[in-house]
């Protein structure tokens, strides 16, 4: 906690990431910098190739950089993906104990936590199902109830924890992703988490985040910040969203066009 | 639909019965639980009744019954063309009272007990030698390349091929039965596993590395299960393999005094007692068949356990 002033929770100094060696090597970073406050929500924005998941991958420790800084200040750090990826042989609950196990919570208070997250994303009846017996919303609502018991203290708060989602309702219908912006917002205020979300989706991006980073192709860089005024709650088809996410599509395109040349 | 913007958190009557939504944002709590339970269940459906017992049991065993009956006529055609004289080649007629008769004397369950004994004990032993392999071949890279096409290998070639060398090495002893049939089983275990292991969704490994899980218990939660499907598919295909070895074992290596499938078939042989012989024939191809269902509802329990199918 000691190492990041209070008002940052995560910092990249000029990161780079490189994929390959000599000539073949793959630019995926390229010196982003980014200062995420404590229980911001910073959504990630950009077009194919920008590095998104390289990215995350570097702040939760899953990889080093080839370049710069990341610090977390001994943050709990915490990643969903677009697939729930539940290991099938274990029960809902069971799942969540395995994640609770890791993170060093005694076999007797297992069972009682695991049973505490699942209320807290709506699933309390559906501690002994299997993954496949859950449609694909309540199983992404389970993984994230996994970050979840990675990452909570033990008072139940996430007050220095940093949850990564990578694009995690991507390949959810439309009307089970509304509802999970209402979710992961609920959860995101009570617990007071500082999330890093990664979409491609514009809307979404100023639906949910507190700022908006935009980040350019091959390699990845900052372009430009977007911060959303919007009093929450916000409604994905409000006219504001909209007309912010006009802007920052149109800049968005812009970068992707360049590719083209 | 008018979206819920004004809420005054003091005033809120959900806030006092939920105190840990107190910062709740925008839609009510009450109503996006209500929301999402309403989509839960939509999306889960209705689950079918399951089926009655005896329904299931008929829908399973009429196609078998059928085809026995479609096995048996197909023979009795071939005895009807007279192709081979009745006493050569006896029709289901002449032999099922034959077989009725065998199944009664105890020298044919003596036969079953110790062909048995030797087909459990041999695929045992196959199971751990090939599981203590696999283990090690997938777990290192170095032994993988070593011996890791040297095991596909083993595993293509003929059992019945080792027997001259079991026999110059241990006589003839239920120790080169044994050694043929863990040969010949032991690399299907091996490599069940070591391609379990490798199929494990990479998904779930990132996964588990975001938990922390690493070594031990790397493979304890998550490796050895993810690769239990294969493994078991595995150890059905060395079942197969054993049962093979052995009975090729038996009719080659037959040890004074003892009483055998291999033994009562090769005395059949040497009788020409055609009725005797595809008695014992039918004994082992339903132990065979019977042992297989076993892997095989293990195998199902499995799938229906992970969701791998739904039906």
């Amino acid at each position: 906690m000691t190492a990041v002033a209070t008002d940052t929770r995560v910092r990249l100094t000029g990161v780079s990431k490189a994929f390959g060696s000599g000539a073949s090597s793959l630019l995926a970073l390229d010196r982003v910098s980014l200062d995420v406050a404590p229980g911001e929500f910073v959504c990630l924005l950009g077009a194919s190739g920008c590095g998104k998941s390289t990215l995350l991958n570097l702040v939760a420790d899953l990889d080093r950089p080839s370049a710069g800084t990341i610090d977390t200040g001994g943050a709990r750090v915490a990643l969903m993906f677009q697939e729930p990826a539940l290991f099938p042989w274990l029960t809902v609950t069971g799942n969540l104990e395995l994640a609770l196990k890791m993170r060093g919570v005694p076999r007797r208070d297992r069972r009682a936590r695991a049973a505490g997250l699942l209320d807290s994303v709506r699933l309390g009846g559906f501690a002994k199902k299997r993954p496949h017996q859950l449609s694909g919303g309540m199983r992404q609502r389970v993984a994230l109830a996994r970050a979840l018991a990675l990452t909570e203290d033990d008072t139940g708060s996430g007050q220095d924890t940093v949850l990564l989602m990578d694009e995690p309702f991507g390949a959810l219908d439309a009307m089970t992703r509304d509802l999970l912006h209402d979710e992961i917002e609920r959860i995101w205020r009570t617990r007071g988490l500082t999330v890093l979300f990664v979409t491609h989706n514009v809307r979404e991006a100023v639906r949910l985040g507190d700022r908006v980073v935009l980040l350019s192709s091959r390699p990845g860089r900052v372009v430009e910040e977007f911060p959303v005024p919007m009093e929450r709650p916000r409604r994905i088809d409000s006219a504001e969203v909209a007309a912010l996410a006009a802007t920052i599509t149109d800049r968005l395109r812009e970068e992707v066009s360049r590719h083209g040349a | 639909m008018v979206h819920d913007t004004t809420r005054d958190t003091a005033h809120d009557p959900a806030t006092e019965t939920a105190p840990d939504t107190a910062r709740d944002t925008g839609r009510a709590p009450a109503r996006l639980d209500r929301e999402l339970a309403g989509l839960d269940a939509l999306e889960l459906g209705g689950a079918g009744r399951p089926r009655r017992l005896a329904i299931r049991l008929w829908s399973a065993l009429w196609p078998m019954a059928a085809a026995v009956g479609i096995a048996l006529l197909a023979w009795q055609a071939v005895v009807w063309s007279g192709w081979k004289d009745p006493w050569v080649l006896p029709g289901p007629a002449d032999t099922l009272p034959v077989f009725w008769d065998q199944i009664r004397t105890g020298r044919f369950w003596d036969a079953i007990a110790l062909t048995m004994w030797r087909a459990v004990v041999g695929f045992a032993v196959a199971v751990a030698i090939g599981l203590a392999v696999g283990a090690l071949v997938s777990r290192f890279r170095v032994l993988r390349r070593a011996f890791g096409s040297l095991i596909t290998g083993l595993q293509t070639m003929p059992s019945i091929a080792w027997f001259p060398l079991a026999i110059l090495l241990f006589q003839l002893s239920e120790s080169a039965i044994l050694f043929v049939v863990v040969l010949g089983a032991a690399p299907s275990v091996a490599n069940g596993l070591i391609a379990g292991v490798d199929y494990t969704p990479p998904i779930l490994l990132r996964a588990g590395k975001v938990m922390g899980l690493r070594g031990v218990l790397l493979y304890r939660h998550l490796i050895m299960p993810a690769s239990l499907p294969s493994c078991v598919a595995g150890l059905k295909q060395g079942w197969a393999f054993a049962w093979r070895s052995l009975m090729a074992g038996e009719l080659l290596v037959i040890i004074g005094d003892t009483t055998s499938l291999g033994v009562l078939l090769a005395q059949a042989r040497e009788l020409n007692n055609t009725a005797d012989m595809i008695s014992y024939m039918i004994v082992i191809l339903v132990i065979g068949i019977v042992i297989d269902q076993l892997f095989g509802a293990a195998d199902g329990a499995l799938r229906r356990r992970w969701g791998v199918d739904q039906d």
